[in-house]
């Protein structure tokens, strides 16, 4: 999404201004819909955002704990946390679950050879469906790699995974596209992506 | 894993409360007492099921990146590269998959640029092709598991 945006999505600027005002102790930050594309994350968020990576803690009040960690008050935590939920850069707050051990083992990618001016309609139309997990457009690398769009299907069995495919091939229209099913068959390392790290502590 | 420890999974993978007693906003929700809702989460961590608690980050909006990445590699050569590839921290998960792409895992780095960097250490280091298939366009992003 381009800056150039800015100011003529009058649709959204609406939902997009924010006033901390219930925090006094936080500057007002008011964003356009534009600056919501990009917001600012600044050293305060990386550092809270390093702190909970690795897990909130299990008692009462988590994000007192987390803030005495940190030398800020709980309502700081609050409301920064509440910031970057709002600005997309906490997609989701929750529990992590593994997905193995909930007896999701059957985990396929699919991946289609689709016409370009295709791509876009199709992968909506995949991502319809409850059980597609991720659907995204990615490129080719031809000629050892032809395939431009990509969906996840987590399925308790090998046979629940191409029977929703066989629905999602029929109910989208793509009996005549190639594709093929990449199923997995070892799961080296999944530790979820680290990588809200403080400035200079570098990767781990 | 009983009905209760299901329906704890299936509500908190989303919409964890940001109030000063979170835990006990989410066990109302629930039916539950906080302190049982505390217990069986760490005992949920304890047994595996779950791995944290914790926020899922949008990679591009806090200034890094994400990409999907595949290689080639040989059954016989299979362990060797997969030992080089998952010691790179940058590789958050790492599978094996049928197909002549057989290893497919996802970098996670802290700048954009950084991932050809990491692209070129892995090819570097393991003598083999990276395809680098980054995102183009997303449809759907919705890991959610229901127990």
């Amino acid at each position: 999404m381009s800056a150039k945006s800015h100011g003529s999505t009058n649709e959204h600027s609406e939902a997009g201004i924010r006033a901390k005002s219930a925090m006094p102790e936080l500057n007002v930050i008011k964003h356009s819909a534009a600056t919501l594309q990009r917001p600012p994350v600044d050293e305060a968020d990386r550092r809270l955002l390093a702190a909970i990576q690795h897990g909130l803690p299990l008692t009462p009040r988590p994000y007192a704990g987390i803030a005495a960690g940190l030398g800020i008050s709980e309502a700081e935590v609050v409301a920064r946390l509440a910031y970057l939920k709002e600005a997309g850069v906490i997609r989701r707050f929750g529990v992590v679950v593994r997905h193995h051990e909930l007896g999701y083992s059957a985990n396929a990618m699919v991946v289609w050879d689709v016409p370009d001016e295709q791509v876009t309609g199709l992968g909506h139309c995949l991502a319809g469906f409850d059980f597609i997990t991720l659907c995204y457009r990615r490129p080719r690398h031809l000629p050892q790699w032809r395939y431009n769009l990509y969906c996840m299907i987590h399925g308790k069995s090998r046979e629940e995974v191409l029977a929703h495919l066989e629905w999602m091939v029929n109910h989208c229209g793509l009996q005549s596209l190639p594709h093929e099913v990449l199923f997995s068959r070892r799961r080296f390392k999944q530790r979820g992506a680290l990588y809200a790290m403080p400035a200079g502590a570098g990767t781990r | 894993m009983d009905t209760t420890d299901r329906d704890i999974i299936n509500d908190l993978q989303g919409g964890f409360p940001l109030s000063e007693r979170p835990y006990a906003e989410a066990a109302a929700r629930l039916g539950l007492t906080e302190d049982e809702l505390i217990r069986r989460l760490d005992d949920l961590l304890e047994k595996g099921a779950l791995t944290r608690f914790a926020p899922m980050y949008h990679a591009e909006r806090l200034g890094g990146a994400l990409t999907l990445a595949a290689m080639k590699i040989p059954a016989d050569e299979f362990e060797r590269v997969a030992g080089i590839v998952n010691g790179f921290p940058e590789v958050a998960h790492n599978y094996a998959r049928e197909h002549e792409f057989n290893m497919w895992f996802v970098l996670a780095t802290e700048t954009p640029q950084r991932i050809n960097e990491v692209i070129g250490e892995i090819e570097k280091a393991t003598g083999y092709r990276v395809y680098n298939m980054p995102k183009l366009e997303e449809f759907f992003v919705g890991l959610r598991f229901e127990a």
